[in-house]
């Protein structure tokens, strides 16, 4: 087993999950691209010795077909996926001019939403204790209702 | 026969739904002949069920698993199967009327379309034999229930009150089929009666049927899970008085009295059942007395009356059993009167409110006399039904008196004061003349006969029964028997100066002194929610609120912090795996195979770091390319020639469609991410590196058996006629899933093509020609394309065809031949070639996979199996013997739509946009 290439898997990994960690979808589609690379090269060290191509009649000193008949299919699919990302670049270019992934914004609201409610409730607790504190129990009723 | 009789419901449903729309009130005669067809031969058969046989059908639903639809008739099914059809024949004439100043008739279509449905649901419910069969109807009927609740589904109080039905029934259901499950588990059988005949008194048994009991209660509105049935109140009369009073909710009564004769003996049995009936009779008794709505009145009335009868079969002792068969008919006759008669009243006068309506007696003489019929047999007076029923009911608790009957016994008289005072008074209330009332409500139009006719048919039924009670409690023997062995049923309008009579006096008594002192006074107007109702409501908003918490916890919403999220826990699980493993001894490491291999994958490495650290897209993207042809050497160099062929394609092709894109985008990335330092992001990227490289060596160093690659080498050449064995894999051994793989390949360039077409959309930009020119006008290029362009097709064709036997196959020359056409385009030589612009790659798309899946079935014609190849010989003169393997069809297939693919992506890809066309065009000018 060679070392050279389970070290190029390892760095294919990294630098694709380095590049994926970014908002560009240009940066993505690449980081998606190396991370294929690595697990298809990861398939074939892993799963088979080096020798000659598998064609019957020259078996012997071949090397095992399995993992590339995977890999075949694996590579070809990539290319689908990597242009369907970057058409989806494309697409967010045309509309906001850049090919950044901003936040999910549903999931943003809920949190602000939240966040405001924390926030309010932690407010009355404090006015409630500083009433407290004060010895003012003669709320103002008008002050009640606005609230 | 039965199976044909729910056949015909959900013909006739399934036709309402469809076509019931343009058919207006003509829908009603499609709903309602199932039900007057069913009613007549369920009739017909009635002798036989009579003479003691009860006839089974069924049909096979999963051969394997011994799952099928099983249907028996006997005594008590064919009664609940007369109950069901004939109170549905007659709610249906009366919903003829109901919905006759209707004015939508896509309303109308729908509830006529549910509501046959359901009474085919419910019809299969009552006959079932199997204990799946009677699941399956069961859930059935909740949902439709649901889907009738919500028939008004504009309106948001229809609207929760359907959804709180299905939540209860629903889950009520769920809990039943766990206990369906224990029982059938614990008896060995899936047959009902069956189940019932061994009874098992195991733990798992025991627990089954307290899971059975939990779905009957919900199912049957009771106490604390009573409150959706008054919600569903929100439904039409017509559903109202037939699902929510007649059929549906009964089927939990139906399975308790099922099990009753069985498992009463278990020491909780009647315990529970008296405790839960007792609680549901009393509370529904008293909240009916508190509400001014009749309908909401009415509603409680129901769940005061399943509990009665919850209580009745509860009990387990024969002689009471009978009578809750007996109670079972009245209450279908005189409830679904009484919701009609609601109903009526409200068309008449457009309230329902007890203490405004007045006067409505007097206009409408004969719908308050069949009222005053059917509230005195839900009262029991004689010589109703009710009555005699009741009376056999009160007489069966007094004999058996002792222990938990006892409680029984005045948990019965208590309810039935209250049912006659809550009777009294929504009888009172709709028709009696109130002048005190203030805002007063009378009748403004008469109903149609279709809405009073009904209720006159209903009393006379409960009159004539009542007077027949003799004949019918003989009758009604037979189905009780078919419960329990010893079950008669005697029902008589002369029970004799028995101490029942006396109890019957004394309730009629108190609860007519109850109902004067509320009328009296005018109030006992009182609504607010239930226990189960708040319970309810607090449940179902802290699954909102808890959603909402973990949503907040988990969802940031930012796409790199889940990447980096995925890629830890994938670090960390795997890493874990790996230490944890035994793999001590690393098989037999090399540095590198060859000087050669070292070299380019360091080369590749270097390349691959220096694709992060480009600042500018298109450095980045040929770096990404050069690391690819670097992996198309090292397959080369690993014995994997046709990875070799495939990468190096697709590197290439990859290349010009980044290029094609990136001309639209800025030169340089954007700022790098802020949402974590750098630290953090390069020293979690090296961590997934190593615990690859890890996992790599790991996972190379295990001896893998061999016999799978055995066989497959073995088999290649006399099985699939193919010496390539990559190849012979790919479209032979698994070519299922190659068929699936290439499906994948032609839809993500479909959606490439939308994504780009709705770009288009969005700038508004007209729609660009299919191959418009992009690249700069280099002659050279041009012609040097025009000159190779025919025999690049003819070397792709010939690498697909000898791909079964040598390095190659349909993918390497698909990618070939679409990189002939992309050059085409890129060198602006296409557009003025009649090929590409007729035929359209989408098309080529199509035919390969046409190919590819008839390859597929073609076998199954001949007997083989899908994807089994074939072998055949034919002798070419001049050529010789050339052998034909229907495999390479199929290679074939995967060729063109791999064409089609690449095209279809890159031709999208080059099209001008409003901008990026400004760029192409500044190139070439």
């Amino acid at each position: 087993m060679s070392l050279m290439l389970v070290v190029l898997v390892g760095v294919l990994f990294a630098t694709g999950t380095y590049s994926m960690l970014h908002r560009s979808l240009t940066r993505i589609v690449v980081g998606v691209g190396l991370i294929g690379n690595g697990v298809n090269l990861l398939l074939i060290v892993a799963g088979s010795r080096p020798g000659l191509p598998p064609i019957v009649g020259k078996l012997t000193g071949a090397t095992d077909p399995i993992p590339q008949a995977l890999v075949l299919t694996a590579i070809v699919i990539g290319f689908a996926l990597q242009a369907f990302l970057l058409a989806l670049a494309w697409r967010s270019w045309t509309i906001d001019g850049n090919d950044d992934v901003e936040d999910d914004l549903e999931d943003r609201r809920i949190a602000d939403q939240r966040r405001r409610q924390i926030r309010r409730s932690e407010a009355e607790r404090r006015a409630e204790r500083e009433r407290m504190l004060s010895g003012d129990d003669n709320r103002d009723p008008q002050g009640t209702d606005a609230r | 026969m039965t199976e044909t009789l729910i056949g015909l419901h959900a013909i006739a449903g399934a036709a309402c739904l469809v076509v019931g729309q343009r058919l207006r009130r003509g829908v009603f005669v499609i709903a309602l002949a199932p039900l007057a067809i069913s009613l007549v031969a369920l009739a017909i058969r009635t002798g036989d069920v009579l003479d003691g046989r009860s006839p089974t059908s069924g049909a096979t639903w999963v051969e394997g698993l011994s799952l099928a639809f099983t249907f028996r008739l006997d005594g008590f099914a064919a009664v609940m199967a007369l109950v069901v059809t004939a109170i549905g024949v007659i709610v249906m004439i009366y919903a003829w009327g109901y919905f006759a100043g209707d004015d939508s008739p896509q309303r109308v279509a729908r509830f006529a379309g549910f509501f046959t449905l359901f009474a085919g649901a419910m019809l299969g419910l009552v006959v079932a034999r199997d204990v799946w069969t009677l699941f399956v109807f069961w859930e059935l009927t909740s949902v439709l229930s649901f889907l009738l609740i919500g028939l008004d589904d504009h309106l948001a109080h229809a609207r929760i009150a359907a959804q709180r039905a299905l939540m209860v029934t629903g889950a009520g259901g769920l809990v039943m089929l766990g206990g369906l499950v224990c029982l059938v588990h614990a008896a060995g059988t899936a047959d009902l009666q069956a189940v019932l005949e061994a009874a098992p008194t195991s733990t798992t048994a025991q627990v089954g049927v307290l899971l059975v009991l939990i779905g009957a209660f919900a199912k049957s509105a009771q106490f604390p899970l009573h409150f959706w049935l008054p919600g569903a109140m929100a439904a039409p009369t017509p559903v109202s008085a037939y699902l929510h009073s007649a059929t549906m909710v009964k089927a939990g009564v139906v399975v308790i009295a099922r099990f009753a004769p069985a498992f009463a003996s278990l020491g909780w049995w009647r315990p529970v059942l008296v405790i839960v009936g007792g609680a549901t009779m009393l509370s529904g008794g008293v909240a009916a007395l508190r509400r001014d709505d009749a309908k909401q009145a009415l509603a409680f009335g129901t769940v005061s009356q399943l509990g009665l009868l919850v209580v009745l079969f509860g009990v387990g002792e024969p002689e009471v059993t009978a009578a809750g068969v007996g109670l079972l008919v009245a209450h279908a006759l005189f409830k679904s009167a009484l919701f009609l008669t609601i109903g009526a009243v409200e068309h008449a006068t457009g309230s329902r409110d007890l203490r405004r309506l007045s006067g409505v007696g007097r206009a409408l003489p004969s719908l308050a006399v069949a009222a005053g019929l059917v509230t005195a047999s839900m009262i029991g007076l004689p010589p109703l039904l009710g009555f005699a029923a009741k009376e056999a009911a009160l007489g069966a608790l007094v004999d058996g008196a002792g222990g938990w009957i006892t409680v029984a016994l005045i948990v019965v008289v208590l309810g039935s004061v209250l049912t006659t005072a809550y009777s009294v008074r929504i009888w009172w209330g709709l028709f009696a003349t109130k002048p005190s009332a203030a805002e007063r409500e009378t009748v403004h139009h008469r109903p149609s006969p279709l809405l009073w006719a009904p209720v006159v048919v209903l009393a006379g039924a409960s009159l004539v029964a009542g007077f027949g009670s003799g004949a019918l409690g003989r009758r009604l023997t037979v189905a009780a028997s078919s419960l329990d062995e010893a079950a008669h049923v005697h029902l008589t309008l002369w029970p004799g100066l028995h101490v029942s009579l006396l109890l019957s006096v004394v309730i009629v008594a108190l609860g007519g002194g109850v109902a004067w002192a509320l009328i009296r006074r005018d109030s006992g107007s009182f609504s607010s929610e239930t226990m189960g109702e708040r319970a309810y409501g607090g449940a179902y908003a802290g699954l909102l609120e808890g959603a909402k918490r973990i949503t907040l916890v988990t969802q940031s919403g930012s796409l790199p912090v889940y990447i980096a999220v995925i890629v830890s826990v994938v670090v960390v699980v795997l890493g874990v795996a790996l230490a944890r493993g035994s793999a001590t001894e690393w098989g037999h490491p090399v540095v590198a195979d060859s000087v050669m291999q070292g070299a380019v994958a360091v080369l590749s490495a270097i390349m691959a770091v220096s694709v992060v650290m480009a600042r500018r897209r298109f450095v980045s993207v040929l770096l990404l390319g050069g690391v690819g042809q670097g992996l198309t050497v090292l397959f080369l160099l690993y014995g994997a020639p046709d990875l070799a062929l495939t990468q190096f394609m697709i590197e290439t092709l990859m290349i010009v469609a980044f290029v094609l894109v990136l001309r639209h985008l800025p030169r340089h990335y954007s700022a790098p991410p802020s949402w974590a330092p750098r630290a953090f992001r390069i020293g979690l990227s090296a961590a997934v590196g190593i615990t690859f490289a890890w996992f790599a060596l790991a996972a190379g160093s295990v001896d893998r058996p061999t016999d799978v690659t055995d066989a497959v080498e073995q088999l290649s050449l006399p099985e699939a006629g193919g010496k390539n064995v990559v190849n012979v894999v790919i479209v032979d051994f698994r070519g299922i899933d190659t068929m699936g793989e290439i499906t994948v390949f032609g839809v993500a360039a479909l959606g490439v093509a939308n994504l780009v077409t709705a770009s288009r959309r969005v700038v508004g930009a007209p729609r660009a020609t299919r191959f418009a020119r992009i690249g700069a006008e280099s002659m050279i290029f041009e012609q040097v394309t025009r000159m190779i362009f025919h025999m690049t097709l003819l070397v792709s064709l010939y690498i697909t065809l000898r791909g079964h036997n040598a390095p190659g196959g349909g993918f390497a020359g698909g990618l070939i031949a679409g990189a002939a056409f992309v050059f085409r385009v890129l060198a602006g030589v296409a557009t003025n070639r009649p090929f590409v612009s007729r035929v359209s790659p989408v098309a080529l798309i199509a035919l390969g996979l046409t190919f590819a899946v008839g390859t597929g079935f073609a076998p199954l014609f001949a007997g083989n199996e899908f994807l089994e190849s074939s072998i055949f010989h034919v002798d070419v003169p001049a050529i010789g013997d050339v052998k034909l393997v229907t495999a390479g069809v199929f290679d074939l297939g995967v060729y063109l739509l791999v064409i089609g693919v690449v095209i279809t992506v890159l031709s999208h890809l080059a099209s001008r946009t409003h901008s990026g066309g400004a760029v192409a065009d500044g190139m070439s000018s």
